[in-house]
């Protein structure tokens, strides 16, 4: 893999960051763009610009192309078995939150139980916890290992005949820890309980098919991955997608409306009311193209190398806290003694380094780890072992720098 | 290397505020007790306040955070003490217009060691840190008026 040739891909790689060369540290958070994914966004708009799906004119009928083949280009990104089972939605939160109103609802009752685990992103705890005030089920933690990952023992004693629905993310955006989805998917559906996964970490990263997981839903963003923000994916299975009710209410996903009834669109778009995110979508068709062009397998052999290149450095930085397992995806959860997370931010930015710092929308694992915060490296196709050693360098400077103040 | 632009930022008065606070701790049951979390990080900070007659005879802080946000309440649990509620308010309506790089009129306030902030206005992302504790105080005597 030629990094230097793909990072010519993101020119916003390329400028000073308070007249440091940027190192871009934060792409769990958001991605960089490549060229090839922003001029489809801008193409779309200067050439087909269209509302899709009511196309007698020739604009419509390219937009609902573009539109339609994003839909394909994403089924096979995740292998998944029909574009049925393809919806687009804003985002990762909005994936989980469509299953948590219209599968959870409408299928929980009192004494059933939601399992999640405690390193979950909130977007994947908030909407279970409403779920269960709705229905009056409860919800269960998945106990973690101290090294923050699952065991499968655990796994099979805390799912029973009561569990309906499995709420797991496939990978940590804290810990890098990544999770046996296919085993706990298993023992879910052992029980008659359907697995929901939230992918906003693993899609970006390595090849994920969702047949092979048998996962019964799978959320993902488009921002994450190279896309443009405001487009995300929830994949289920098609059979229980057909049993669901919509969620938003209006355009675009009616068949027949009625003065007091009304019936919706087949599979996929009766979960796509209102007009739809049509650039974020091709956006999004452009960032699989970009990056199976690249192959994902190269992808995560390149960030595998990374990581481990960046443990060995950050793990015998003296005063450095690493918290996680050593098996991890490419991202690092760290605090320094004795400065705070957002000061080591701080300084690393007038070192050009963009790093985040906060309780990464996890605050429930930042309890669990007995911290208010950490700051967090996360690394991605375009980055290099020069900038682990520009990290390393920034917090040999924070380090420093409050040193002397103090 | 230069630390220059940093030092705009962490100033020594407030590495001093943050390394020794001062009015750490709580207050009696009856004092006012507001707590606030800073929305970018999650750190939180709990600010109490004794109001009598109009008077801020007290006010402590408990919590954890970064420099800027210690510090700050540190200093302006210092400098509400002892003063009328309405220069409180005063205090932190001066305090944000320094925040937003705005000229503070002198005036008849003195702002003491709160001046050492005046950097923070350089680096947007951490204003808010700096303003979280003059936000709960002001939350604090709002309920009370």
């Amino acid at each position: 893999m030629d990094v230097k040739a793909i990072r010519e891909q993101f020119p916003i790689l390329n400028q000073e960051i308070n007249g440091h060369p940027l190192v871009y540290l934060d792409s769990s958070a958001t991605s960089q763009k490549p060229v090839s994914v922003i001029k489809a966004v801008e193409d779309y708009y200067k050439q087909d610009n269209s509302n899709v799906h009511r196309g007698v004119h020739t604009l419509g009928t390219r937009a609902t192309d573009k539109y339609e083949g994003a839909r394909e280009k994403v089924r096979n990104f995740i292998n998944a078995s029909s574009t049925k089972e393809v919806i687009f939605t804003r985002g990762t939160t909005t994936s989980i939150n469509t299953v948590a109103y219209s599968y959870a609802r409408a299928n929980l009752k009192e004494g059933d139980e939601i399992v999640v685990t405690p390193m979950e992103h909130h977007s994947n705890i908030i909407p279970w916890q409403q779920a269960a005030k709705a229905t009056g089920a409860s919800l269960k933690y998945l106990p973690l290992r101290p090294d923050g990952t699952i065991d499968m023992e655990d796994v099979k004693d805390t799912i029973t005949d009561n569990t309906k629905i499995v709420a797991v993310m496939h990978v940590s955006n804290v810990l890098g820890t990544i999770n046996p989805i296919k085993e706990i998917a298993a023992v879910a559906h052992q029980h008659g309980a359907v697995m929901v996964v939230d992918g906003a970490q693993s899609v970006p990263h390595m090849q994920v098919d969702v047949q092979d997981l048998d996962c019964d839903f799978y959320a993902f963003s488009g921002h994450k991955m190279c896309g443009p923000t405001g487009i995300g994916v929830l994949y289920g299975k098609r059979e229980l997608l057909e049993n669901m009710e919509p969620v938003e209410f209006g355009g675009e996903m009616i068949d027949f409306v009625n003065l007091y009834d009304s019936t919706w669109k087949e599979l996929p778009w009766k979960f796509e009311g209102g007009t739809p995110i049509i650039a974020g979508a091709i956006g999004l068709g452009a960032a699989i193209d970009f990056l199976t062009d690249i192959g994902m397998d190269n992808i995560h052999d390149h960030e595998e190398q990374l990581i481990a290149y960046a443990m060995d450095r950050m793990k015998t930085f003296d005063g450095l806290t690493v918290y996680g397992p050593e098996q991890r995806a490419a991202l690092i959860t760290f605090n320094l003694t004795d400065v705070h997370p957002h000061d080591t931010a701080t300084v690393l930015d007038a070192e050009g380094i963009a790093v985040r710092a906060g309780h990464h929308c996890a605050q429930p694992l930042m309890k669990w780890l007995e911290v208010t915060a950490t700051a967090r490296a996360s690394f991605y196709l375009y980055n290099t072992p020069e900038d682990v050693d520009r990290l390393v360098e920034g917090l040999n400077k924070t380090k420093e720098y409050f040193g002397d103040v103090f | 290397m230069s630390f220059d632009n940093l030092d705009t930022l962490y100033r020594q008065v407030i590495m001093d505020h943050y390394k020794n606070p001062r009015n750490r701790g709580s207050l009696a049951d009856d004092a006012l007790t507001i707590d606030m979390n800073n929305p970018t990080c999650g750190d939180r900070i709990q600010i109490h306040l004794q109001v009598n007659d109009g008077i801020v005879e007290d006010a402590k802080f408990e919590g954890e955070g970064c420099s800027i946000s210690l510090s700050s309440a540190s200093m302006m649990t210092q400098a509400i003490k002892g003063k009328k509620v309405d220069d409180a308010l005063k205090m932190s309506k001066i305090f944000s217009d320094m925040m937003l790089g705005n000229e503070v009129e002198e005036d008849d306030i003195d702002l003491g060691d709160i001046e050492a902030l005046q950097g923070v206005s350089k680096f947007p992302a951490r204003i808010k840190c700096a303003t979280l504790a003059w936000k709960a105080m002001e939350k604090g005597v709002g309920e009370e008026q």
